[in-house]
C-alpha cells in the first residue's frame, strides 16, 4: 500500500470530503454513546430535533452559527495565507469586551452607533492578531505559540475587567461586564426568538470575503503568497504587507463576531460567553475547505451539534460535552479525508 | 563477464499512460550502462521498479541469477541494489555517519555501534576513493558531498549493483568529472553501474553501453565506442534536433551596466564589486561553478536583493533598488533558476502564473480587481504563441512537464517584449527539444535587440549563446572574452579563478 498524489482533484471529492468527514465523526462518537448506555440512532434523532426539529430550535441554531460562520472565516482567511491564527478566541473577547465597554457610554443613535461599535471590535481583534503577525515577520516567532496563549492572557484580562473596572453593578455579584446600551442591542430577524441580524452581517462577511479572496488582485496575492511565498516574492508581491494585510482582515472577522454576539446575544461579557466559537472556527474553517461559502454551510453543521447535542442531553442523559467530542473529532477526520483529497492509495 | 542484472519484458502503466512497455534490458558485470532518455521516457520508473519501488504489471527482474520480488526495496537492497535518487534523500541535521547507519541496525539493538560503523565507512570510502568526514554534518556539506555520502549509503548496505538517477543534474561540470572518474574506479572494484541521464556528453565519456529508451519502449543499444553523440540525439528523440545557431549581427548601445556591484545576504559578501555590460542585442554569458554567486546574481538581476555597493543601471536609470515590480517597469523580464521554487505558483491556475508580476497593471487589474476575461486571454495567447502542450488557462501549472512550464515563463517573460532578460539557468533539467526551442527564443529576442544576461553552467549553452563570456569565482567577475576565444578548456580555467590579477575587471 502506498499513497500517490492526484494530478488532479474532482470536485466531486472536494464536496465529499467534508461530509465523509462528518460521517466519520459521528460514527466515532457514536461509540462513546453507546458506552453512556444509549442508542446511537436515538441520541442522534434526538440531537437533530433539538437543533433543527421546530421553529425554535432552527432559530437558536441560526444564533449559534452565527459568530462560527465570522470566527471560521478568519481562520480560513489566515489559513489559505499559512497564517496560522489560533488566537480566535482572544480575539473574539476582545472585540466583545471592547464593545461592551464603548456600547455602554455611547452617545449617538442606534444604527450609527452599532456600525460604530462593529469597527470597533474589528480593529481590536485586528490590533490583537497584527502583534503575532509583526513578531513573525520581523523575528520569525511563531504564530501558532503567540497567537494561542494569547487566548489565555485574554480571558485572564477580561476576568479582571469584569471583577473590576467594568463589572456590571445591577447584576448582583454576577461577574459580568456592563452591558451595551438598549439602542445599541441588534434588532431581532424573527420576533421573540434570539435570532438576530447579526447573522445577516455573518452572511454579508462571508459574501465580501468571497469577492476579496476570488476577485481582487489582493486576493490572488494572498493565495499565491500562502501556496508559494518563494514565488510570489519573486513576482514581486510584498509578503510583509501581503500577510500583515490578511492578519487584518483575519483578526477583525473574529473581532466582528464577539462584538455581534455581545450587541446580539449577551448584552454584557462573562468568561463563559462562549462555548469555544473562536476554536471551533477553525474546525469550521478546515470542513469548509478554507472557502468563504464551505464556511457558512460548515458553521450551520458546528451549530446543529451544538445546539442539538444540549437537548439530546436532557432527553437521554448522554453528557452534551459530546458536541465537543463531535466537533473535534471531525476535525481529525477531515484531516484525514483532505490527505486522501490530495492523494489516492495504490495497492502495489 | 556474467550478467549481474536482468530485466526482462517490463511493462508499467499509470493509468492510461504507459511508462514502460515491455522493456528488456541486462547489465555485465564492471559494466558502467548509461540509460539515456528524455523527459518522460520511462527511465526513473524503469529503475523505480528495478528497485522495488513500484511493481510491474508485467516482466521480471532478475539480480545475480536470482528472481527480485515485486516491490520490496528491502529484498533489492539484500540482493545488494543501491540506488542513488536525482533527490537526496538525506537528514540535513544528522552527521553523515547517521545518515550512513540509519536503518541498518536493528531497533532492539541498545546501544548504537558507531565505532565499528565508523571504522567500515571509512574503510569504504578509502577504498572507493570517496572521502568523507563521518561526523560532518550533511547540511554543512556541497551538493556534491551530498552525493558522495548517498553513494557511501548505498556501498555501506553492500550494494554491488549501484543505479544513480540523473546523478549530475545538480553538479557542475569539474564535480561531474570527478564523480564519473570515481565511479570509473569502483567498476574496477567488481561494481557494475547504471546510470540515467538525458546529456549526450557525459554518456559518451563516461559508459561502456547505452541503453536509449524513447515513449517507455527501449529504441537501441549501443557499445558506446560504436555510436556518435549525433546517432544517440537522433534516437532518443526520435527525429534530428539540431539547437539552433546564433547569427551574427549588430550590437547595439550598453543597456544594463553593473559598475563594481556589491552584495551581501545574511552578513556574507556573495557578490564581490562585480562590473559588467551588456548590450541591446548581445547576451552575455556568466559561466562558473554552482555556488559561487550566481545566486546572488541572479537575486539581484530579479531585484529580490539590492545592492550593498556599487550601481546597477537599466539604460542609464538606477535599478538597484527597483524590486520585481519596479524592474518589470523598466522593461526588464527574469527567467527564475529554479522553476517550480520561483517561477510559479504549482497550485494556481496557468493564468494566474501568467499575470502574477504584471496583477497590478492597467492590463490585468482595475480598482483592484483582477481583469480575468484578459488575463484568461492572455495566457491563452501565450500558449498558443510560446507551444506550451498539455494546458489551457484553468489547468493548475504544476500539471504541465517541466519544458512547457519553463515555455510558458520564458513567454511571460517576452510578452512584454522587455529590454533587458536575465537567463538564470534557462534549460536547466529539459530535455534536447525543450532546450532547442528555449535557445530559439532566445536567440529571437537578442535578433529583436533585447540584452540578454545569461547564467549558465552548461558550458555547450554558454558557448552556443553568448556573444561575451565572463566567468564567476567565490562572487567575484573575470573580465569578458569575445565567445569566439572561448573554448571548453579555456573557459574550465577561467571558471578555476586562474584569469590572472592583470585579467581581473
Amino acid at each position: 500500500m502506498r499513497l500517490e498524489r492526484r494530478d488532479a482533484v474532482p470536485l466531486a471529492l472536494v464536496a465529499a470530503a467534508p461530509l465523509a468527514a462528518v460521517a466519520a465523526a459521528l460514527a466515532l462518537a457514536a461509540g462513546l454513546i453507546a458506552a453512556a448506555g444509549v442508542n446511537p440512532l436515538t441520541a442522534y434523532a434526538e440531537m437533530l430535533r433539538g437543533a433543527l426539529g421546530s421553529r425554535l430550535a432552527v432559530t437558536e441554531m441560526l444564533t449559534r452559527a452565527t459568530p462560527l460562520i465570522l470566527t471560521g472565516l478568519a481562520a480560513a482567511v489566515a489559513f489559505r495565507t499559512r497564517l496560522w491564527n489560533i488566537g480566535g478566541e482572544g480575539q473574539f473577547y476582545m472585540g466583545a469586551l471592547v464593545t461592551a465597554w464603548i456600547g455602554h457610554a455611547l452617545g449617538l443613535p442606534g444604527p450609527m452607533g452599532i456600525a460604530l461599535l462593529m469597527v470597533c471590535g474589528m480593529a481590536t481583534g485586528a490590533v490583537l492578531l497584527a502583534g503575532p503577525a509583526a513578531l513573525r515577520l520581523r523575528f520569525g516567532v511563531d504564530e501558532v505559540v503567540t497567537t494561542l496563549l494569547l487566548n489565555f492572557i485574554v480571558i485572564l484580562f477580561v476576568g479582571l475587567m469584569i471583577e473590576g473596572p467594568l463589572r456590571d453593578p445591577l447584576a448582583f455579584g454576577w461577574p459580568q461586564s456592563v452591558p451595551v446600551d438598549g439602542d445599541y442591542r441588534l434588532p431581532d430577524l424573527i420576533a421573540r426568538t434570539r435570532l438576530h441580524v447579526g447573522l445577516l452581517v455573518a452572511l454579508t462577511a462571508a459574501g465580501i470575503v468571497w469577492l476579496i479572496l476570488s476577485r481582487t488582485v489582493f486576493g490572488v496575492e494572498t493565495r499565491a503568497a500562502g501556496l508559494n511565498p518563494r514565488a510570489a516574492a519573486f513576482a514581486g508581491i510584498p509578503l510583509p504587507r501581503t500577510i500583515l494585510g490578511v492578519a487584518l482582515i483575519s483578526g477583525a472577522l473574529a473581532g466582528l463576531a464577539g462584538s455581534v454576539e455581545v450587541m446580539g446575544v449577551t448584552g454584557g461579557v462573562t468568561t463563559t460567553m462562549s462555548p469555544g466559537f473562536g476554536y471551533a472556527g477553525i474546525v469550521v474553517a478546515m470542513l469548509a475547505g478554507l472557502h468563504p461559502a464551505g464556511v457558512v454551510a460548515a458553521a450551520l453543521f458546528v451549530a446543529t451539534v451544538f445546539v442539538g447535542a444540549d437537548a439530546m442531553g436532557r432527553a437521554t442523559g448522554v453528557p452534551s460535552f459530546i458536541a465537543d467530542v463531535i466537533v473535534a473529532l471531525s476535525l481529525l477526520t477531515m484531516l484525514v479525508a483532505l490527505l486522501f483529497t490530495t492523494y489516492r492509495i495504490r495497492r502495489s | 563477464m556474467t550478467r549481474v542484472l536482468e530485466l526482462d519484458g517490463i511493462t508499467k502503466r499509470f493509468g492510461r499512460l504507459t511508462a514502460n512497455d515491455g522493456v528488456s534490458l541486462h547489465l555485465m558485470q564492471g559494466e558502467i550502462l548509461a540509460l539515456l532518455g528524455e523527459n518522460g521516457a520511462g527511465k526513473t520508473t524503469l529503475m523505480n521498479i528495478l528497485f522495488g519501488h513500484y511493481a510491474a504489471d508485467a516482466g521480471t527482474v532478475r539480480v545475480f541469477g536470482q528472481p527480485l520480488p515485486p516491490a520490496r526495496p528491502r529484498a533489492a537492497i539484500a540482493a545488494g541494489v543501491g540506488m542513488v535518487h536525482q533527490h537526496f534523500t538525506l537528514a540535513g541535521n544528522l552527521s553523515v555517519l547517521d545518515n550512513v547507519m540509519l536503518g541498518t541496525e536493528p531497533l532492539t539493538r541498545l546501544a548504537s555501534r558507531r565505532a565499528s560503523a565508523r571504522a567500515r565507512l571509512l574503510d569504504i570510502a578509502n577504498r572507493f576513493g570517496l572521502p568523507v568526514d563521518p561526523e560532518a554534518r550533511v547540511a554543512t556539506l556541497s551538493v556534491g558531498e551530498r552525493q558522495r555520502v548517498e553513494i557511501l549509503k548505498a556501498l555501506y548496505r553492500d550494494a554491488r549493483i549501484l543505479i544513480l538517477d540523473e546523478p549530475t543534474a545538480v553538479l557542475a561540470r569539474p564535480e561531474a568529472d570527478r564523480l564519473f572518474a570515481t565511479l570509473r574506479g569502483m567498476t574496477a572494484g567488481g561494481l557494475s553501474i547504471i546510470f540515467i541521464s538525458h546529456k549526450l556528453h557525459e554518456v559518451m565519456a563516461a559508459s561502456d553501453r547505452v541503453v536509449v529508451l524513447r515513449g517507455g519502449r527501449m529504441v537501441a543499444e549501443r557499445a558506446t565506442s560504436a555510436t556518435s553523440p549525433a546517432e544517440l540525439a537522433e534516437l532518443m528523440v526520435g527525429r534530428r534536433v539540431d539547437r539552433p545557431l546564433r547569427a551574427d549581427h549588430r550590437i547595439g548601445a550598453p543597456l544594463l551596466v553593473a559598475d563594481a556591484v556589491s552584495v551581501t545576504q545574511g552578513g556574507t559578501t556573495r557578490l564581490d564589486a562585480a562590473s559588467f555590460t551588456v548590450h541591446a542585442g548581445e547576451i552575455l554569458g556568466i559561466v562558473g561553478v554552482s555556488g559561487n554567486g550566481q545566486g546572488a546574481l541572479g537575486a539581484l538581476l530579479s531585484g529580490l536583493t539590492p545592492p550593498s555597493a556599487g550601481r546597477l543601471t537599466l539604460d542609464g536609470q538606477d535599478i538597484g533598488q527597483a524590486g520585481p515590480r519596479g524592474l518589470i517597469r523598466a522593461g526588464a523580464a527574469r527567467v527564475p533558476e529554479d522553476r517550480h521554487a520561483e517561477g510559479a505558483v504549482g497550485d494556481m491556475a496557468v493564468w494566474e502564473n501568467a499575470v502574477l508580476e504584471r496583477l497590478r497593471t492597467p492590463a490585468f487589474s482595475s480598482r483592484g480587481l483582477v481583469r480575468r476575461a484578459a488575463a484568461r486571454a492572455h495566457a491563452a495567447d501565450l500558449i498558443a504563441r510560446f507551444d506550451v502542450r498539455g494546458a489551457t488557462p484553468d489547468t493548475r501549472i504544476r500539471l504541465l512537464s517541466g519544458g512547457n512550464m519553463q515555455k510558458l515563463i520564458l513567454g511571460r517573460c517576452l510578452a512584454t517584449r522587455p529590454r533587458f532578460i536575465l537567463a538564470n539557468q534557462p534549460t536547466r533539467g529539459l530535455d534536447e527539444g525543450a532546450i532547442a526551442a528555449v535557445h530559439a527564443e532566445l536567440l529571437a529576442a537578442r535578433a529583436e535587440g533585447a540584452a540578454i544576461l545569461l547564467i549558465s553552467e552548461e558550458l555547450e549553452e554558454a558557448l552556443a549563446l553568448s556573444d561575451r563570456i565572463q566567468a564567476i569565482v567565490r562572487g567575484r567577475l573575470s573580465r569578458a572574452i569575445p565567445a569566439a576565444q572561448a573554448d571548453a578548456r579555456r573557459l574550465g580555467l577561467m571558471m578555476a579563478g586562474a584569469w590572472g590579477d592583470a585579467d581581473a575587471a
